[in-house]
């Protein structure tokens, strides 16, 4: 089976959820990858060098820099004139495009698998993660979109991948206005060894920077929160983390202040460590907390970050 | 313009789904049931176009069993002007929920579908992007904040790195993220108001779809369980954990 992976990247680089994404891939057959950008062809030739990866398809061109999937689809199917699968990472430029991918080639999408069972069939999560189904897709082209942290990231290097220019258009039906990128120094969420996240009981912004990104920076953490947290404008939405935001699955879960609702829970028991701060002693995240501690979290965290 | 929206009737968010022991789903008998609560958000921004003039009117479409009525009925009292039910047995996956939808969408031409970005049941976030592709139209999914002025959409995006603002020709295609809104509750005389505005009756077959599950489903399970851990006594210990832990030296 022929795949076609859809490269996650800022134009600049290659992002670490592509690498996942070959992974899931390389379980279906050969691995073709698709950077499409404007101004892009080192991150071509990058995406080359990942591990396993045969031919990368090459589309620079400004309709495509910003991923609008208006533009990005047609190319994508076009494409799947010789690939059997497209393959992309659950994050929103995936879940934006695969979609419209699948619609175009007429055939439904698996979305966001754990596990490639066989070339046909695959587990997801439902339910926000309460229960993982196993689905079989029919003979025709596969479309589906992977969830990062369900599989190993393949090598960055050892892949000696050719590079093919691809050309397509601008659909005329979108464009792109701007974009307010949050800047942070600190380990992106979706790749973060360590996350410390803050739910509503931090109370203010001011609250939430004075009590977690102290303890964040003291453990090299990156920092989430719940959307209770987000909703109340303590912390800027990329940060949610939960069903309907950002999955991980860190080494070390630290929840600050949040009850463990199954929507938050979605996104993070997956975690290998999590460790809880709340003052209810049956908030429902210590069902799956390795470690709580039940406490005043204004008084707790300044602690345990001073003896840090 | 008018609005098409799309609201699911799905398990309700505060209820914890149970997986059937015989392992083909999750069980939903005697269970709440609710509209889709992205959906709600939906429903909260075509009715907020509305009474600032931009919209003239809004119609609700839900695609399922009977008692989705249930489910139009809170989109009218909560402002939509009248209802669409498709009737149907099936479990309609998104690639069917959109054909349908453009059927209605060919039928009605309204200048904006606004769709939840995801139900919270299955999971799936691709019915508005399928809808987009079909009609040929541009999409804005994620949205958390949607403004129209004359034949232009601008959509602000919920997106991986922060936020992200496009433009859009109408006729368009929205998916509602959380942030775009807080959905009002129906008032008790709109409630009975909602009870005499139009629903109207449809089947698959009235657009041509056959919903057929494309897809199979071979089995669903519980997935695995964690164990709650231990609760230490002060931080003295919670650092001595973390030290076992390796976390910190
Ligand atoms: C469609 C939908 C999608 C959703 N998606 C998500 C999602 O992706 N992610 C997500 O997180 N949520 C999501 N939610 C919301 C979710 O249901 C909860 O409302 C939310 O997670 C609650 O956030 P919280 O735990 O911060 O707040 P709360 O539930 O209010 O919990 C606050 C906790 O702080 C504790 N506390 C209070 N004061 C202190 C103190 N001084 N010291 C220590 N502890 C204290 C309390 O005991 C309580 O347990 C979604 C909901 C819906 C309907
Ligand atoms: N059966 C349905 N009836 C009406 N709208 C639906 C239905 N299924 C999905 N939708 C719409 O599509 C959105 C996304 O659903 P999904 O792609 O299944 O995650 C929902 O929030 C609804 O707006």
């Amino acid at each position: 089976m022929k795949t076609l992976v859809w490269v996650e990247h800022d134009n600049a680089s290659v992002k670490d959820a592509t690498l996942a994404t070959v992974s899931a891939a390389a379980k279906l057959g050969e691995v073709h990858l698709l950077v499409a950008g404007s101004g892009c062809a080192a991150v071509a030739d990058e995406a080359a060098k990942i591990a396993g990866v045969g031919k990368v398809h090459l589309a620079d061109d400004a309709a495509f820099a910003n991923a609008l999937a208006e533009n990005v689809a047609p190319l994508v199917v076009d494409l799947m004139g010789h690939h059997d699968a497209f393959v992309a990472p659950a994050t929103s430029n995936g879940k934006n495009i695969a979609p419209r991918v699948a619609a175009l080639l007429d055939v439904p999408q698996v979305s966001e698998i754990l596990s490639v069972e066989s070339a046909d069939t695959f587990t997801r999560p439902i339910y926000a993660g309460n229960a993982i189904a196993t689905v079989q897709a029919p003979a025709g082209k596969l479309v589906l979109t992977v969830r990062g942290t369900a599989f190993p990231k393949a090598d960055k290097t050892g892949g000696s991948g050719t590079v093919e220019p691809v050309s397509g258009s601008d659909a005329g039906l979108s464009s792109f206005v701007g974009a307010e990128i949050s800047k942070s120094e600190r380990p992106e969420l979706t790749s973060a060894k360590i996350i410390v996240s803050g739910g509503r009981a931090l109370g203010s912004g001011e609250k939430f920077h004075e009590l977690i990104d102290p303890l964040a920076d003291k453990l090299g953490a990156g920092v989430g929160a719940s959307r209770a947290a987000v909703d109340a404008g303590y912390a800027p939405n990329d940060y949610q983390v939960g069903q309907t935001g950002k999955i991980v699955a860190p080494e070390v879960y630290v929840a600050v202040g949040i009850s463990g609702a199954i929507q938050h829970l979605a996104g993070m028991k997956d975690s290998k460590v999590i460790i809880a701060i709340n003052k209810d002693e049956d908030a429902p995240i210590f069902q799956v907390a390795d470690v709580g501690l039940v406490g005043d979290l204004f008084k707790v965290v300044p602690e345990l970050t001073g003896k840090l | 313009m008018k609005v098409l929206v799309p609201v699911k009737r799905v398990i309700d968010y505060n209820v914890k789904p149970r997986v059937k022991m015989d392992g083909t789903g999750v069980d939903l008998a005697n269970v709440k049931m609710s509209m889709n609560p992205f959906d709600e958000i939906a429903v909260e921004e075509a009715i907020r176009l509305k009474e600032k003039g931009t919209v003239t009117e809004i119609v609700a479409v839900s695609i399922g069993v009977q008692k989705c009525q249930e489910t139009l009925r809170t989109a009218l009292a909560m402002g939509a002007d009248r209802a669409i039910l498709v009737l149907t047995e099936d479990e309609v996956e998104p690639l069917a929920v959109a054909k349908i939808l453009k059927g209605v969408v060919d039928e009605e031409q309204p200048g904006l579908v606004i769709l939840g970005k995801q139900a919270i049941d299955d999971d799936s976030n691709q019915t508005g992007q399928m809808l987009a592709a079909l009609t040929g139209r541009p999409q804005g999914t994620f949205a958390s904040k949607v403004e129209v002025s004359g034949d232009m959409v601008t959509v602000t995006r919920e997106v991986d790195g922060g936020l992200e603002t496009v433009s859009l020709k109408t006729p368009a295609i929205v998916t509602t993220d959380l942030r775009l809104n807080e959905p009002r509750y129906a008032s008790l005389p709109n409630i009975m108001k909602a009870k005499s505005k139009p629903l109207a009756n449809k089947t698959p077959a009235d657009y041509g779809v056959d919903t057929a599950p494309r897809l199979k489903t071979l089995k669903v399970e519980e997935p695995a369980k964690r164990q709650a851990g231990v609760k230490v006594a002060d931080v003295d210990e919670l650092v001595g954990k973390l030290k076992v832990l390796g976390v910190v030296e």
